[in-house]
């Protein structure tokens, strides 16, 4: 409660940044009057070399540290970001954007095309990481951010941390990479797939038009929900959560959802729908499954980081995540040795899954916070 | 300096000023702080378990989780000037590769380890006709991490069956300075309870520091 009050005196910014000059995509389109919804939380010093940019993952969004304008849940990340926290507003300018091609208020499908003063749909361009970092970067510009103490991420979120080192390397002075991939597998890309093809069956998806027919396709992007959620738990966790366990007393003979489980991944994909919009789902999930970092460095990942060799690097994997698996991280770590980067990687022992980043995983935050501290007094922060 | 152990006063002294050094083994850090802290030198380390890493991290040291066995691969050939592997070798499972690779990713290696052959040790086996059990190796046969233990003489052999040179050797005592020998020298194989070495490649030049581009080898 403590750390909430005091999070209540942090100073909060954000908003809506209009993008001055046109985001020129990796697909060759170009986005004009790109807007970038982001929030803020503590003050940038007077040297400006304060500034941690967090990326989020695929259905996460700005609101980082506090509540969620939709749902009134507390902000994501609120066990690293806080007061007393790894990254604590009051000695960091802590900065998150929503991605491009997201519904959370930055320039997406679901935003207005000027050409046709309708929503994109399917007209939108198709977006890659790189272009989420580009659009970040013009962001911290025109925010008086020249250089980031840090950038971080897990999951999606640590695709861009990755990227940001390939393509902005001087512009940082410490990188943490969580659970995350340099590259989308032939498995990721196939649950991914499972999850469009869901959206795209739902007769109210309407070829991508749906909002200008003022409709949703609801049950798809649940189902699509559904099957991303178990990716991102383990077994061990699920048979811990719900077993067996069933919702009522006796089986029903029937599909009624029987199962705790089934009950649970039911209003997974029910809450889901109501803040996550489906033509966003497919385009986010399109970006990912398009990256991969070494494949733009002559299929050499180091060389995607052989600029990067001063950037302080911290990798952490997780021991039941099967979606972005230690040895992905280890590819990672090895390319950043490889690249001469001083590099720090911990295999952190947790049953959650991919989740556990987001949970409470004491070793974790102690990792980030030594990395983090120690990283504060080589930059010269107090 | 005295709360430190007597190799890591020997390997302080060994190390150059402002070298890049990797430390396997490299536990919760002591020698690598003490290292950065005294030469100034740019070191990373490689830890086997995630408490020792993360204890690292919160000393602001660059250390990857892995072990010798597995993880040396991960660095290019000369990433490094020094690296430093201290009683580890005996625990692993190919100590010949381990210390082949060494040699690979660093100019010179630093490397100490109990001696087989150390006067107690063949009192014990002598005597009592058992594995030793002693200060440096305490624990029973059955429970030991030490896999490949071996006398002074095995280790020179080794070296040279690897075309390594031995540039220095100390022998090590619990508590007492490091003497310098000569490792070759019968009585030392007797005499020496533990003892380090710094070791290179023959025929290799290692004095100055390779252009940064060669870290792709």
């Amino acid at each position: 409660m403590d750390t909430l009050d005091a999070m209540h005196r942090v100073e909060t910014g954000g908003g809506t940044a209009r993008l001055t000059l046109p985001l020129m995509l990796d697909s060759g389109a170009r986005l004009d009057g790109v807007e970038v919804a982001y929030k803020t939380y503590g003050r940038l010093n007077a040297d400006r070399s304060n500034a941690v940019l967090i990326c989020h993952a695929l259905t996460l969004d700005q609101h980082v540290a506090s509540p969620h304008p939709g749902s009134g849940k507390p902000g994501w990340w609120s066990r690293m970001v806080g007061p007393g926290r790894p990254l604590d507003p009051q000695r960091h300018f802590i900065v998150c954007s929503n991605v491009i091609g997201g519904c959370m208020g930055s320039t997406g499908p679901s935003s207005n095309d000027p050409k046709t003063g309708k929503a994109y749909g399917l007209a939108f361009p198709v977006i890659t990481i790189a272009d989420m970092v580009r659009a970040q970067a013009m962001l911290l510009e025109s925010l008086g951010v020249e250089t980031l103490f840090a950038v971080v991420g897990g999951s999606m979120g640590g695709m861009q941390v990755l990227q940001w080192a390939a393509d902005y390397p001087e512009r940082l002075f410490s990188a943490v990479c969580i659970a995350s991939a340099s590259r989308h597998t032939a498995q990721n890309i196939a649950f991914h797939e499972v999850g469009r093809q869901a959206i795209m069956a739902d007769p109210d998806w309407r070829g991508g038009d749906y909002l200008k027919l003022g409709v949703r396709p609801e049950k798809g992007l649940a189902v699509a929900r559904m099957a991303a959620h178990i990716t991102y738990l383990s077994e061990p966790a699920l048979q811990r959560k719900f077993g067996r366990e069933l919702q009522r007393d006796g089986l029903s003979w029937g599909f009624d959802a029987d199962f705790q489980v089934e009950s649970y991944l039911r209003h997974q994909g029910s809450a889901f729908v109501d803040r996550f919009d489906a033509n966003a789902y497919l385009y986010i999930t399109r970006a990912m499954d398009y990256f991969d970092l070494a494949a733009s460095h002559g299929g050499v990942l180091s060389k995607a980081f052989q600029r990067a060799r001063a950037v302080r690097f911290c990798v952490l994997s997780f021991t039941s995540d099967w979606l972005y698996p230690t040895p992905e991280s280890r590819a990672i770590t090895r390319a950043l040795n490889a690249a001469g980067a001083p590099t720090s990687f911990v295999e952190i022992e947790s049953d959650k899954g991919h989740d556990a980043f987001l949970l409470d995983e004491p070793v974790m935050e102690e990792a980030l916070k030594g990395f983090l501290a120690s990283a504060a007094s080589a930059r010269g922060l107090a | 300096m005295s709360e430190f152990r007597e190799d890591f006063r020997e390997i302080l002294r060994l190390v150059r000023p402002g070298a890049r050094v990797l430390d396997v083994g490299c536990g919760e850090g002591t020698l690598l702080d003490l290292l950065q802290r005294e030469k100034g030198v740019d070191g990373r380390g490689i830890e086997i378990s995630s408490d020792g890493v993360a204890a690292c991290l919160a000393k602001g040291l660059a250390v990857m989780q892995g072990d010798a066995d597995r993880d040396l691969a991960e660095f290019p050939p000369h990433a490094f000037d020094y690296a430093v592997l201290s009683q580890t070798l005996q625990a692993v499972r190919e100590p010949k590769k381990v210390l082949s690779d060494l040699l690979r990713l660093a100019d010179r290696a630093i490397v100490s380890l109990p001696n087989f052959g150390y006067w107690r040790m063949r009192w014990a086996l002598v005597t009592r006709g058992r594995m030793p059990e002693t200060k440096a190796l305490p624990d029973p046969w059955w429970a030991t991490a030490n896999i490949h233990l071996c006398t002074l003489r095995d280790f020179t052999a080794l070296c040279t069956d690897l075309g390594l040179r031995i540039e220095a050797a100390a022998a090590l005592e619990h508590g007492r300075p490091a003497r310098p020998i000569d490792p070759d020298h019968w009585v030392e194989n007797w005499r020496a309870e533990s003892a380090l070495f710094l070791l290179s490649r023959k025929g290799a030049q290692t004095a100055e520091r390779r252009a940064e581009g060669d870290l792709f080898g």
